[in-house]
């Protein structure tokens, strides 16, 4: 296992953690970095993935983020990390998580590696999960839906484009006492890639976790975020301090007492695999007018260890049509228009496909900007002044093919539908131009968690021994 | 009586996960936050009915340590699904601005 730097200059143990960004690919400022390196940091690590950019990435394989700009964050993350030596812990590889995001991700390093001449032993861990293993466990009703959660049968997992699993501290922990100076994850708890190392070297798991929870966002929690950037924290007996590189951040105690609040439906409690995180015995103290002292944070351990699912499955493919509504009568009568709108587009579709296509099978999504496009069933506001609206017509149909020609359908009809205070033939709507193409769409369609054997058995690791002038040769 | 944007340094939505949306509600001081922590305007039951949300599915929290009211609420379409219009549930906040603090 690689020695690992946790004492303070008195001898006694301290775990310093340096958090170069919130997400990998979302940069951070080099010189904050390089402060960060200066404070002689245990180790670096980042989350890589969110499922706040939607389905898409998951379901396809594709990264939110581009690839250069995950490169160039990776580049200087591995240059400091191998600088000073010490481990780099990478989680949610690629966005999502899935096998071909890691091993997008995994390339990446290996071309730096190559690039810059490093050698060192990555661990490769992966989160994806086999369709069925996960059918198995379902039998035997080791599934559990979270609150909300979508229906769940053995047809999801089949209807599934990837599954993963979010894994907590134990496999990067694994990774690390196997000697990886770099672990690269699949889906991770955000907080697991940060809770790990002081886990394992005994820091008090509320102090580990809450520590984390704030680290996994780099510098969200200061009070004055420019850009995103480095977050440092010293994780200690009974407490830990957070301050960020940049002495221009500042953390205050109601900064850093926020951020808990931060992506969390629970201010108080964040649950993970192994238990919940329990903040309302928590004190947050200035130390300076740049760091905060917090303490008081607990960890109820889980009485059974369970792994979050997410997956994602294809929902068909879409073209979409931009138009827009001047004309006061029509504004007023916009909701009975839309409905008369769809029947007309029904019509036309069977006409056009016959039993080819049949209503179940595509959707034409209006949505209505200027009214309650932004809110949807959310809105409050019921009356409305617009003097215009913008339309957006949603086509999702089995095919590409189909959802382009539905746009066609759409305008045709949109055009010309009547209101009875004009007599003629009215051009309703104004297009700025023709049908656009999304391609696949996906869904989200799980919110359930799953118990397995071990904290291990969902999350194989192999060691790989990459040598920067020779590239890789297995360990 | 005053708006609550008036009186809040930050108000934002955000996802929690792709199945619920969050509401923060943060103040400068800890003299505001208490007048609206008062406020028998800025309850679980009045975000509820703003939003037509079932108030057993409405998490309200005061936070004390961080001045800050949290608002939780289950998304009404799944994050990214077809019918959704906001990925990162940012834009839902709006509505909260204009509720009145005595």
């Amino acid at each position: 296992m690689v020695q690992l730097k946790a004492t303070d200059a008195d001898g006694r143990k301290e775990v310093r953690i340096l958090a170069p960004t919130g997400a990998c690919g979302s940069g951070f400022v080099e010189t904050s970095f390089e402060r960060g390196l200066a404070q002689n940091p245990t180790f670096i690590g980042c989350d890589c993935g969110s499922t706040d950019p939607g389905p898409a990435y998951l379901g396809s394989g594709a990264t939110a983020f581009p690839r250069a700009a995950i490169k160039r964050d990776i580049r200087l993350m591995l240059l400091g990390a191998r600088r000073i030596d010490v481990p780099l812990l990478l989680g949610s590889a690629g966005t999502g998580g899935a096998d071909a995001q890691v091993e997008l991700v995994r390339q990446i390093i290996e071309e730096i590696a190559a690039e810059e001449n490093l050698s060192f032993t990555l661990a490769l861990v992966r989160s994806e999960v086999d369709k069925d293993w996960l059918s198995q466990r379902f039998a035997e009703g080791k599934i559990t839906a979270l609150d909300p959660a979508p229906p769940f049968d053995a047809g999801v997992i089949e209807r599934s484009a990837h599954i993963v699993g979010m894994m907590g501290a134990e496999p990067f922990i694994k990774a690390v006492q196997g000697g990886a100076d770099v672990v690269l994850a699949g889906r991770s708890s955000d907080t697991a890639i940060f809770a790990s190392i002081p886990l394992m070297l005994g820091i008090a798991p509320g102090i580990a976790w809450h520590a984390a929870k704030i680290l996994e966002c780099g510098a969200a929690a200061v009070v004055n975020r420019k850009t995103p950037d480095c977050m440092f924290a010293w994780l200690r007996g009974d407490h830990f301090v957070m301050e960020a590189p940049d002495p221009a951040l500042r953390c205050t105690p109601q900064s850093i007492a926020s951020h808990s609040l931060y992506e969390n439906a629970d201010p108080f409690r964040l649950v993970e695999c192994s238990g919940t995180l329990d903040l309302y015995n928590a004190t947050y103290e200035a130390i300076s007018d740049t760091a905060v002292k917090v303490s008081g944070s607990a960890f109820i351990e889980a009485p059974r260890y369970t792994v979050k699912l997410e997956g994602a499955e294809l929902v068909g493919y879409q073209s979409v049509l931009i138009g827009s509504v001047r004309d006061p009568f029509i504004i007023r009568q916009i909701d009975d228009w839309l409905e008369r709108l769809q029947e007309r587009i029904h019509a036309r579709v069977k006409m056009v496909y016959g039993d080819a296509l049949k209503p179940a099978d595509y959707l034409v999504n209006i949505r209505v900007y200027g009214k309650n496009g932004t809110m949807g069933p959310l809105e409050p506001v019921k009356t409305i002044h617009s003097h215009e609206l913008c339309l957006v017509f949603e086509c999702t149909a089995p095919s590409q093919e189909v959802a382009h020609a539905m746009t066609g359908i759409v305008r045709h009809q949109a055009l010309h539908l009547p209101i009875p205070e004009w007599s003629g033939l009215i051009t309703a709507v104004a297009c700025p131009y023709n049908g656009l193409t999304r391609g696949a769409v996906y869904r989200f369609n799980m919110n359930q968690v799953v118990e397995p054997a071990d904290p291990y058995e969902m999350f194989p690791t192999e060691f790989v021994s990459v040598r920067g002038a020779d590239r890789r040769t297995n360990a | 009586m005053t708006q609550l944007a008036q009186l809040a340094r930050l108000i934002r939505s955000k996802n929690a996960g792709p199945f619920q949306l969050t509401f923060d509600i943060m103040f400068s001081d800890e003299a505001t936050y208490q007048r609206v922590k008062r406020a028998p305007t800025l309850t679980r039951a009045s975000v509820a009915s703003l939003y037509s949300i079932a108030e057993a599915d409405t998490l309200f929290f005061h936070c004390d340590n961080a001045w800050a009211v949290k608002i939780s609420i289950p998304r009404p379409y799944i994050q990214g699904d077809l019918k959704d219009a906001d990925s990162h549930g940012g834009q839902q906040y709006a509505p909260l601005m204009d509720i009145e603090i005595p």
